[in-house]
């Protein structure tokens, strides 16, 4: 039985990444640990590795809600494949505080000072979309922060406090990586 | 001016930052059970129907499938005010009604399975607006409902509930107007307030009757009491509330996801999942009641306003749980902003085959105030009265009297808002803009600039009971117990806020209980504005009562009376002689000290919001930018300074200020479906389009509880549309009327205006 299912898992085709710095490696397949072709990285990232930090409110592109960086720039993760993402390189909400020392990310640590988050469901997504920009354009204009964080959806309104706490961490020039 | 306080008034980290900005919080898709089943509604494709027959066996065979219920096979559990609609019925009353829930393995098998079940249905006629429905020979919803008219008042405030304002003698009102203005104004786009975090549930049901449910909304205790009720009163419910991914009133309608979970873990022994996508959120969960109002008011030429008249329509959807709350606390809340003596307002709640409207913050009075004052400024037009005069004059007066929801009559004994009203208009520079009604306050070539102004205001800021304890251990740290989910407003950090500033011990020493119906004692929840006084002064009273046993315990040992001593930092000591001290620990460590507080309903206090606006109207376009927006309030005392912030700029989002701009559910109203039940076509503002917003914050103390603070988080979205619609108005120069104010309206009202019409 269990050479069984040793062969089997040889077969499998494996897909390999990186989420937050650490190497991992899926087979595809329909068994619960396996990734489907049809799998969203969204699902993946929640359902299989556990890392449910990432949130989905549309499940359809249009809210912004579950962006991770992939490869230093946002995605949609509910609207990225998961066989997609093989030899690339994931961070998730989870993996952006400095994993050796957990300091905070200077962006997390601004939404905290700032209180910028209400019901906080946004906010990973937020945060994420803005660190996109700061690894692009550690200096931004408040009016390309606005055009970055664009595609996210806030209900509560939390956008003000957002822009000042991103804003305080570009003024800064604290966003290089 | 404020009192100084150590934690109360200054902007204090909120004690789950951390876990927010890390992904750590957990939601209700968060959390990992074992052995778990996931939950798919099969829905009616039919605004009205019978189902004639159900065939599941096709579904039932698919493997992964565990269960597959039908109206058959569940008890009579019946939801609803009156309590009369099943939870899955013979009788099929919206496009997105639940025919059938499936529970499988996988949310896929479970999808697939819905697909799989064959219905046949009897189609009936269907109806869809409030006057039709009403007529005798409309399409009957319910055998309980004659002419689709929901039974007025609800049990919940009591045997003589509102449900209509009427007091003084109309006619002779009428006499005394200078001015009478008429008409029929409605609100009735239907916005949505969709939270980002979909409706969901988790139910474990244990045999014979209990359930355990894991919940997101603001009210989790209240869902204990709700749930009981829906089932009969035969099921015993533990509720937990984990942090809520927003509700804006919403969630609290949640019995139906809630009760899927339940039935489906009832059939399989396993726990089960439902979480509606957000097509099933936007097109088969709550909206706003529409609301339409045909009304008659008299004023004289200095504002008074002498009479009104008239029927207030309400179009509940296929059926009514809270509206009729609604309709009290708009009835009460239509007194507060405008004093007058003689009232003839009725209401009709009605039932239509469109998916149900409930409880939205705003909770009846944004409704029913987004149709009055747009007749109010018929009025004030004809005498040429300055709106922001007018709201000055006619909101609640210490000495006014009102008929509150539960129909008896109260005195305010509130503070003034004249001075916040005043203060919001100088920083807005009202006088400067203000060119009288249908003037713009400037035109630049096609862009013509308007300003509009709104109010609103709730007693309900003392509303409904709390309860709380809170544990003082030897360790020198304190357990609040009171029942709340974190839903956005940080009260969770503020209650410890207060409790810690009570026991003068830093905020990290303070810690609150999970949202667990098992361990805590009864909590209303934050509903409407009642967060701060009323849920507050459990918390203040519990961390009081506290702080006395424990004086009263060591006063002994420092040889001094209970009223000699104070406690700082863990550290109890004589007041006039600090050296005299002993460390909360001398209670022992076997020994913990526990207070209580409770909080009964007081609605003689209520709260005010007005919202001043200023758009730019496109003259060739038709579109409406939204340019600046000022929030005035007076609070009494700022518990949290950002955490206000927050509240006060909700004012846009949640279906405030943009359900008059762009946000609306386009119903089709000849096959009874939605028609942008997603979040690409139903429109919401990003952060490209934010206008300037300013928050006039006043702190005049106010006699609630020991911080004189009350809330107003609830009623930041309400004055917002009605000011949208008088400020598009005034800019292009003629009425516009209906919600909410697209290119398309504003375009089509600017060619009447040119051929002489009206909107």
């Amino acid at each position: 039985m269990a050479a069984k299912k040793t062969r089997q898992a040889r077969k499998a085709k494996c897909i390999s990444f990186l989420v937050n710095d650490r190497p991992v490696e899926l087979e595809i397949g329909s068994l619960p640990h396996q990734v489907e072709t049809s799998h969203t990285l969204a699902h993946t990232l929640r359902e299989t590795l556990g890392l449910t930090g990432t949130k989905v409110t549309c499940d359809n592109g249009a809210c912004g809600t579950c962006t991770v960086l992939l490869d230093g720039t946002a995605v949609l993760s509910c609207m990225t494949l998961t066989v997609e993402c093989h030899g690339r390189s994931i961070i998730s909400i989870e993996g952006l505080a400095d994993s050796t020392t957990g300091q905070l990310d200077p962006l997390q640590q601004s939404f905290i000072d700032h209180t910028a988050f209400q019901c906080g469901f946004c906010t990973p997504g937020m945060i994420l979309s803005a660190k996109a920009l700061l690894n692009d354009n550690p200096s931004p204009r408040e009016e390309e922060v606005k055009e970055a964080l664009s595609g996210n959806f806030c209900r509560c309104i939390s956008h003000y406090q957002v822009l000042r706490a991103v804003m305080a961490v570009a003024e800064r020039g604290a966003g290089n990586v | 001016m404020s009192e100084e306080y150590r934690f109360i008034g200054r902007s204090t980290r909120r004690k789950d930052a951390m876990e927010v900005v890390t992904g750590a919080t957990r939601y209700l898709n968060d959390v990992k059970f074992a052995d778990l089943l996931h939950g798919k509604v099969l829905r009616s494709p039919h605004p009205h129907a019978v189902i004639k027959t159900i065939d599941k066996s096709r579904a039932e065979q698919l493997p992964g499938v565990k269960a597959v219920l039908t109206w058959e096979d569940i008890p009579d559990w019946k939801a609803g005010t009156p309590r009369i609609l099943r939870v899955l019925d013979r009788k099929v009353r919206y496009v997105g009604d639940a025919v059938a829930l499936v529970a499988a393995t996988t949310e896929e098998i479970a999808r697939q399975a819905c697909g799989l079940i064959q219905v046949e249905y009897e189609l009936l006629p269907a109806v869809f607006d409030v006057e039709e429905a009403m007529k005798p020979d409309a399409p009957q919803l319910y055998d309980e409902l004659p002419g689709n008219i929901v039974t007025p008042g609800t049990p919940a405030f009591g045997p003589n509930s509102l449900k209509e304002v009427v007091m003084g003698d109309v006619e002779q009102g009428f006499r005394e107007a200078d001015v009478i203005a008429e008409g029929t104004f409605g609100y009735e786009n239907i916005p949505n307030p969709i939270p980002p975090e979909p409706p969901g549930a988790v139910a474990i049901w244990e045999q014979p009757n209990r359930v355990e449910l894991w919940v997101s909304n603001q009210a989790s205790y209240l869902d204990k009491i709700l749930m009981f009720h829906v089932f009969g009163k035969k099921v015993e419910v533990r509720t937990h509330g984990l942090a809520c991914g927003g509700s804006f009133g919403t969630k609290i309608m949640s019995w139906p996801v809630q009760t899927y979970a339940t039935l489906l873990s009832r059939a399989t022994g396993r726990p089960v999942k439902v979480v509606f996508s957000k097509e099933e959120h936007i097109a088969a969960f709550v909206l706003r009641p529409g609301s339409r109002m045909q009304a008659r008011v008299g004023m004289k030429r200095d504002g008074t306003v002498t009479a009104v008249s008239g029927r207030w329509l309400v179009d509940t959807g296929y059926y009514s749980s809270t509206t009729q709350a609604q309709v009290a606390v708009g009835c009460g809340e239509i007194q507060l902003m405008t004093r007058c003596a003689n009232w003839d307002l009725r209401t009709d709640i009605v039932c239509t085959n469109r998916n149900a409207s409930g409880c939205v913050r705003g909770f009846g009075g944004q409704e029913l105030k987004c149709s009055f004052i747009p007749l109010l400024c018929q009025a004030m037009e004809q005498i040429g009265l300055d709106p922001v005069a007018f709201i000055k004059k006619n909101y609640v007066k210490s000495g006014d009297g009102y008929f509150w929801r539960d129909g008896a009559w109260y005195i305010y004994r509130g503070i003034d808002y004249s001075e916040a009203m005043e203060r919001g208009a100088e920083q807005f520079r009202w006088q400067e803009k203000w060119q009288g009604w249908l003037q713009p306050s400037s035109v630049t070539g096609t862009k013509r600039r308007g300003i509009g102004v709104g109010v609103h205001g709730n007693a309900d800021i003392g509303e409904d009971s709390s309860e709380a304890w809170v544990r003082l251990n030897p360790d020198g740290t304190a357990l609040l117990y009171s029942c709340i989910t974190e839903h956005g407003t940080g009260q969770r950090s503020n209650y410890v806020k207060m409790v810690a500033e009570v026991l003068q011990l830093p905020m990290e020493r303070v810690f609150i209980t999970p949202a667990d119906s098992l361990i805590n004692p009864f909590e209303y929840g934050p509903f409407g504005s009642r967060g701060t006084y009323a849920i507050g002064s459990a918390a203040i009273a519990a961390a009081e009562d506290a702080r006395r046993q424990i004086l009263e315990l060591v006063a002994p040992r420092l040889n001094a009376k209970p009223e000699e001593l104070e406690t700082v930092d863990g550290v109890i000591f004589v007041r006039d002689n600090p050296e005299k001290r002993v460390k909360w620990g001398a209670m022992g460590y076997d020994r913990t000290v526990m207070g209580y507080g409770r909080f009964d309903p007081d609605f003689t206090l209520a709260n005010c919001m007005t919202t001043f606006v200023e758009v730019e109207v496109d003259t060739e376009t038709g579109k409406v930018d939204l340019l600046h927006v000022v929030n005035a309030t007076d609070v009494g005392q700022i518990i949290d300074p950002p955490g206000l912030e927050g509240q006060l700029n909700g004012c846009l989002g949640s279906s405030g200020i943009d359900s008059a701009l762009f946000e609306e559910t386009i119903f089709d109203s000849s096959s009874g479906h939605i028609l942008n039940a997603n979040m690409i076509d139903y429109k919401w503002r990003t952060f490209s389009e934010l206008p300037a917003i300013d928050n006039v914050v006043m702190e005049t103390a106010v006699a609630s509880h020991r911080f004189k603070a009350i809330g107003v988080g609830e009623v930041a979205t309400s004055p917002g549309p009605m000011a949208i619609l008088m400020a598009v108005s005034n800019a292009i120069g003629v009425w516009l009327h209906e919600y909410p104010a697209t290119p398309e309206r504003v375009l089509k009202a600017l060619a009447q205006s040119r051929t002489g019409g009206a909107a």
